[in-house]
C-alpha cells in the first residue's frame, strides 16, 4: 500500500526511474455489501467528504461511489482558483474555512497538492465597480478576510502584464486584492483525498453509477442501487454536482438547481509571466498561469441547462477579447485546448449542504462555478453534517429550507455575475 | 453555438435569443393561498433533466416572440422542429 512520502523515498523512487511507484489508493473493483456511509460522487467534494469522515469523526465504513473516474468531472475541469473574499458573513466563514485548510493541506495529506498562495486580483473598471469593491474589501475585513485595495500603478507593479492603457473599452482603475488567494493543483487534491481516505479504510469504487436509492417503509434510505450491484447504508451523501439533480430525483426530490455548462480553457506554455490570479467581473475573464505554463482561462456559462459537457464557442471569444483587452501581450498566444464542465447552479449562487426531506439522505451541491476552491472546507462541513445527522454550524446557513424560509445569501446580486 | 428555430424567422443563431428557462410555470392564481413551501417551488424549483426538455426561448435580437422548443439536454438538439 502507499507508502508515506518523504525526501527520501522520493529520491528513492527517483534512483528507480519511478518505476517503483505502488498505486497510491486502493480501488476495488466492486463495493461491498454494507457500508455505514455512502458518498455519492468522486470528485474533489466526496473524496474530501469521506477522508474527513474517516480521519476526525471516527467513520470508517464508507464507500465513495463514482460512475467515471475520481477526478473526471468538476474537480478536472475548473481553473484552479482558491480565494475566500465572497461579501456575505456566512460565505466568508465557509470558504475562509476552506481556505485555511488549503494553507495546511499538504502537509495534512502528505501529498503535494502544490497550493500556491499568489494573490487573487479582482480588477475595477468603472466607479460603480470601485465602490462595490471598497464595500466588499470593508465587508471581508470586518469578517477576518484578507482583501485590500491596489491603486491602478500598485495593481500594474504586482501583475505587469495588465494594460493600463486610458483608450481601453474599460480600462482598469484599480483592484482588489486578496493576498492568500491563489492556485492549487486540482488532480492533485482529489488523487491526495483518494490516497489520504483509503489509507484510512475507505472503498473507492470507480466505474460504479449509482442507478436508483432505496427506502423503507418509513422513508428513510436504506441503501442504493449501483452498476455493480446493491448497497445497504442507512446515510448517503450525495456530492453529484451537475448530475445532483438526477440522482435525487431518485429519491423523489426536487432541488433548485440547474445544470449549465462553463467553459474553461489553456494557452499553449509559455515561460512564466503571469505571477497572480486575475479576474475582472465587469468584462467577465479569469485568468493564471499554470506551473506548466499555460495560461489558464476560465469562461462563463452557457445560457440553457445541459449535459453535454461542451459550450458554445462564442463563450469563449468572448472571454479571450476580454483578456486580449486586459493583456494586450497575449494577443498572439494560441489556445491549445477547452472544455467544459457541468455545473449546479442554485438561485441565489450559494452551495446547499445539509438534511433533506428524505431520512438518512444528505447533500452537497449547487456550488456552481466556484466549487473548487472550497473542496477542503465543503468536506470537512459535510462530513461533521453526515457524522452527527444535523448540520454543521458553518453549513447551517447552507441549509436546503433556505428558499423555503427566505434566508438566502445572494451571492448572485454580491457578485453580479457566476462567480 | 445553437440555431435556434424562429417560428416567425426561422433558423437563427443562438446569438439572437434569450433563453427563458423551463416553459409552462404558471404563476399560482391566488398567491396567498399556497403555504411556503409550494410558493418557494415556483419562485425557485425547476426541472433540471438529463434528457427532453421544455423550454421558453425570445427572439430578443430579432422579432422579440417568446416560444417553446424541445431540446434534448445530452446532445443539445432540438427535437420536433420543422
Amino acid at each position: 500500500m502507499s507508502q508515506r512520502f518523504s525526501f527520501l523515498s522520493l529520491v528513492h523512487g527517483a534512483v528507480g526511474g519511478h518505476r517503483r511507484w505502488p498505486a497510491q489508493w486502493r480501488s476495488p473493483d466492486r463495493p461491498a455489501s454494507a457500508y455505514d456511509v455512502v458518498i455519492v460522487g468522486g470528485g474533489g467534494h466526496g473524496l474530501a467528504t469521506a477522508y474527513y469522515l474517516a480521519s476526525e469523526f471516527g467513520v470508517r465504513r464508507v464507500a465513495v461511489l463514482e460512475k467515471g473516474w475520481i477526478g473526471g468531472g468538476n474537480t478536472g475541469r475548473n481553473t484552479t482558483i482558491v480565494r475566500s473574499n465572497y461579501l456575505f458573513p456566512a460565505s466568508a466563514a465557509l470558504y475562509d474555512h476552506a481556505l485555511k485548510l488549503w494553507e495546511r493541506l499538504s502537509p495534512a495529506l502528505n501529498y503535494n497538492v502544490m497550493f500556491s498562495p499568489r494573490g487573487v486580483m479582482m480588477l475595477a473598471h468603472s466607479d460603480h465597480d470601485e465602490q462595490m469593491m471598497r464595500r466588499h474589501i470593508c465587508a471581508n475585513r470586518l469578517a477576518g478576510v484578507d482583501n485590500e485595495w491596489l491603486t491602478p500603478a500598485q495593481a500594474k507593479a504586482f501583475c505587469p502584464p495588465l494594460s493600463l492603457a486610458p483608450d481601453a473599452r474599460y480600462p482598469v482603475i484599480g483592484a482588489a486584492m486578496q493576498r492568500r488567494g491563489g492556485t492549487a493543483r486540482h488532480d492533485a487534491v482529489a488523487w491526495g483525498y483518494a490516497r489520504a481516505a483509503s489509507a484510512l479504510g475507505v472503498d473507492i469504487v470507480q466505474g460504479c453509477e449509482v442507478t436508483g436509492i432505496d427506502r423503507d417503509a418509513t422513508g428513510a434510505v436504506t441503501g442504493v442501487r449501483t452498476s455493480k450491484g446493491s448497497v445497504r447504508a442507512p446515510c448517503i451523501g450525495v456530492a453529484a454536482a451537475g448530475n445532483t439533480s438526477v440522482v435525487m430525483a431518485m429519491a423523489g426530490l426536487r432541488l433548485p438547481l440547474e445544470s449549465y455548462p462553463l467553459q474553461a480553457l489553456v494557452s499553449e506554455p509559455v515561460k512564466p509571466i503571469f505571477p497572480c490570479v486575475a479576474m475582472s467581473n465587469t468584462v467577465h475573464a479569469y485568468v493564471s498561469q499554470s506551473d506548466k505554463g499555460e495560461l489558464v482561462i476560465g469562461a462563463g456559462t452557457d445560457q440553457y441547462i445541459s449535459y453535454s459537457q461542451a459550450g458554445g464557442l462564442q463563450i469563449l471569444t468572448q472571454t479571450l477579447e476580454a483578456i486580449c483587452e486586459l493583456f494586450p501581450v497575449f494577443r498572439r498566444l494560441r489556445m491549445l485546448r477547452a472544455w467544459g464542465g457541468i455545473v449546479d447552479v442554485t438561485p441565489d449562487r450559494s452551495p446547499i449542504i445539509g438534511v433533506t426531506p428524505v431520512p438518512g439522505l444528505f447533500v452537497n451541491c449547487g456550488w456552481g462555478t466556484g466549487g473548487f476552491k472550497a473542496t477542503p472546507g465543503s468536506g470537512q462541513v459535510f462530513a461533521a453534517t453526515l457524522a452527527r445527522g444535523e448540520p454543521h454550524p458553518l453549513a447551517a446557513p447552507f441549509s436546503l429550507d433556505r428558499f423555503i424560509t427566505g434566508r438566502l445569501i445572494d451571492e448572485a446580486a454580491a457578485a453580479a455575475v457566476a462567480h | 453555438m445553437l440555431l435556434i428555430h424562429c417560428p416567425h424567422c426561422g433558423d437563427r443563431p443562438e446569438l439572437e435569443f434569450r433563453n427563458c428557462g423551463e416553459a409552462g410555470i404558471a404563476r399560482p392564481a391566488d398567491p396567498a393561498a399556497l403555504d411556503d413551501a409550494a410558493w418557494s417551488a415556483f419562485l425557485y424549483v425547476r426541472g433540471n433533466p438529463r434528457g427532453r426538455h421544455a423550454e421558453r426561448w425570445r427572439h430578443v435580437h430579432g422579432c422579440g416572440r417568446f416560444f417553446v422548443l424541445h431540446r434534448h439536454t445530452v446532445t443539445d438538439r432540438f427535437e420536433d422542429v420543422p
